[in-house]
């Protein structure tokens, strides 16, 4: 096996034009679980985790510019005011040890239905940046999932960054488990309001091939919040934005639960987190 | 490859690394340190818990070949010529220890968490050692050493 660690991104980029085929490790907490347990050997490992500016964001006004490398631990301590939901997920990635080496870039590029950092992106509407020998693209995170554990990218790119919106409204995100660490979602939910655009955003984790989102949902809860008055959100609108989401996943029975466990509890979860984000959207507007 | 890095504050160079295999295997089989315990290699137990480069991680899923020119602190560097870290003589004398086993990924998790946050609540304990297992389930010694290695270290004066 060989091994390559680059510091610069364009000496990434042209050793993953040269080795397609190339393994991405960065925070390892996936690659390595592949690599003791036998499971893959791949020819070549490229390690990015020299990489400085993978593991740096900035602040983009409207967006932040969030680095595939920057650790979950560092997410949800210095951007849980602008990305609350992302921020939310990331304090439930495995423990600490985990999340202090784990990061956005690896959930994207492993594009496992159940990676924490899914429903989040996809209810903030955030947008992939790869990079190649040849340039850069931005994909929607609509587009980036499309398989399981597959995703948009070509073999010679590697993640670089992903650009999320700042919160325009209350986020929040539930996830089902066993216990409150060390857990693979059973299923997991996200959501994103935006009181600017008087929209809705939706992620679903863990119940279906891809993580998903509730568009039926999303259009029922934007024409039903009382954008004006920001009167509280109703036991039946929670019934109803719920059954939505149940109906908008697609989940199988595996050995962490039944599909109909799974859209039982994401009815519920769903459920709460609208009224929990619209709760944090009336304290934002009120502040 | 040939791998170079600060373990305890001591460089070690190691030769015929295999770039793919763990940190942990470097530390045990290479470098004689078996502090670091071996238990599910997927981060699961938290039993290998070191400190790379001052960030508390699991030993198993950080790649040999990452680590070139890394400072790598383990259970072995903690105790002074003389006496235990404070936070290892908690654990004696809080009899937190039972099989031993999942005991040095503790005590390097516990001194990460009172390095960080000096007076910790119960949930705050609960959450920074929810990565590191123990078989024994003797979770309430280790919660009540935990306590006490806080209190010491506040009397002492030590941050």
């Amino acid at each position: 096996m060989e091994f390559f660690r680059p510091a610069t991104l364009n000496d990434a980029l042209t050793l993953k034009s040269a080795h397609p085929t190339a393994l991405c490790i960065n925070g390892g907490t996936d690659v390595m679980v592949e690599l003791n347990f036998d499971r893959k050997r791949p020819e070549t490992l490229l390690d990015l985790s020299a990489i400085s500016e993978l593991s740096e964001w900035s602040d983009q006004g409207d967006s932040i510019l969030l680095g595939a490398g920057v650790s979950y631990t560092r997410i949800y301590h210095e951007l849980a005011k602008e990305l609350p939901g992302l921020a939310m997920a990331s304090r439930t990635v495995g423990s600490l040890q985990i999340r202090n080496k784990g990061g956005v870039g690896g959930n994207l590029g492993s594009a496992s239905p159940a990676g924490d950092a899914h429903p989040a992106l996809l209810a903030s509407g955030a947008t992939v940046n790869v990079a190649s020998v040849n340039g850069t693209r931005a994909i929607d995170i609509n587009d980036f999932y499309v398989g399981p554990k597959k995703n948009a990218m070509n073999p010679d790119e590697i993640i670089t960054s992903v650009l999320i919106p700042k919160a325009r409204g209350g986020q929040q995100y539930s996830k089902i488990g066993t216990r409150n660490a060390m857990v693979i979602a059973v299923c997991s939910f996200g959501i994103a309001i935006d009181s600017t655009n008087k929209s809705v955003g939706t992620g679903i984790g863990s119940a279906g091939p891809t993580p998903l989102r509730a568009h039926e949902a999303e259009s029922y809860a934007a024409s039903h919040l009382d954008w004006t008055h920001g009167s509280a959100v109703t036991p039946e609108m929670m019934k109803e934005f719920g059954a939505l989401v149940a109906a908008a996943s697609k989940p199988i029975d595996d050995v962490r639960g039944t599909a109909a466990y799974r859209r039982h509890t994401l009815a519920v979860i769903s459920g709460r987190c609208l009224k929990w984000a619209w709760t944090s959207t009336q304290e934002m507007r009120s502040k | 490859m040939r791998l170079t890095c600060t373990v305890n504050g001591k460089v070690e160079t190691v030769d015929d690394v295999w770039p793919g295999e763990s940190l942990l295997y470097v530390l045990r089989e290479r470098m004689g340190l078996p502090g670091a315990k071996n238990a599910c290699e997927q981060g699961e137990c938290g039993s290998c818990s070191v400190h790379l480069d001052g960030i508390l991680v699991c030993a198993c899923l950080v790649a040999a070949g990452q680590v070139e020119g890394a400072e790598i602190k383990t259970v072995e560097g903690l105790a002074g010529a003389k006496d235990l870290h404070p936070v290892q003589q908690a654990y004696l004398d809080a009899g937190a220890v039972q099989c031993g086993f999942c005991t040095p990924g503790l005590i390097v998790a516990t001194v990460d968490l009172l390095e960080k946050n000096a007076d910790p609540s119960d949930s705050e304990i609960r959450e920074a050692l929810a990565g590191n297992l123990c078989r024994c389930t003797g979770y309430s010694k280790i919660l009540d050493a935990v306590r006490l290695a806080a209190v010491r270290l506040e009397g002492a004066g030590v941050e």
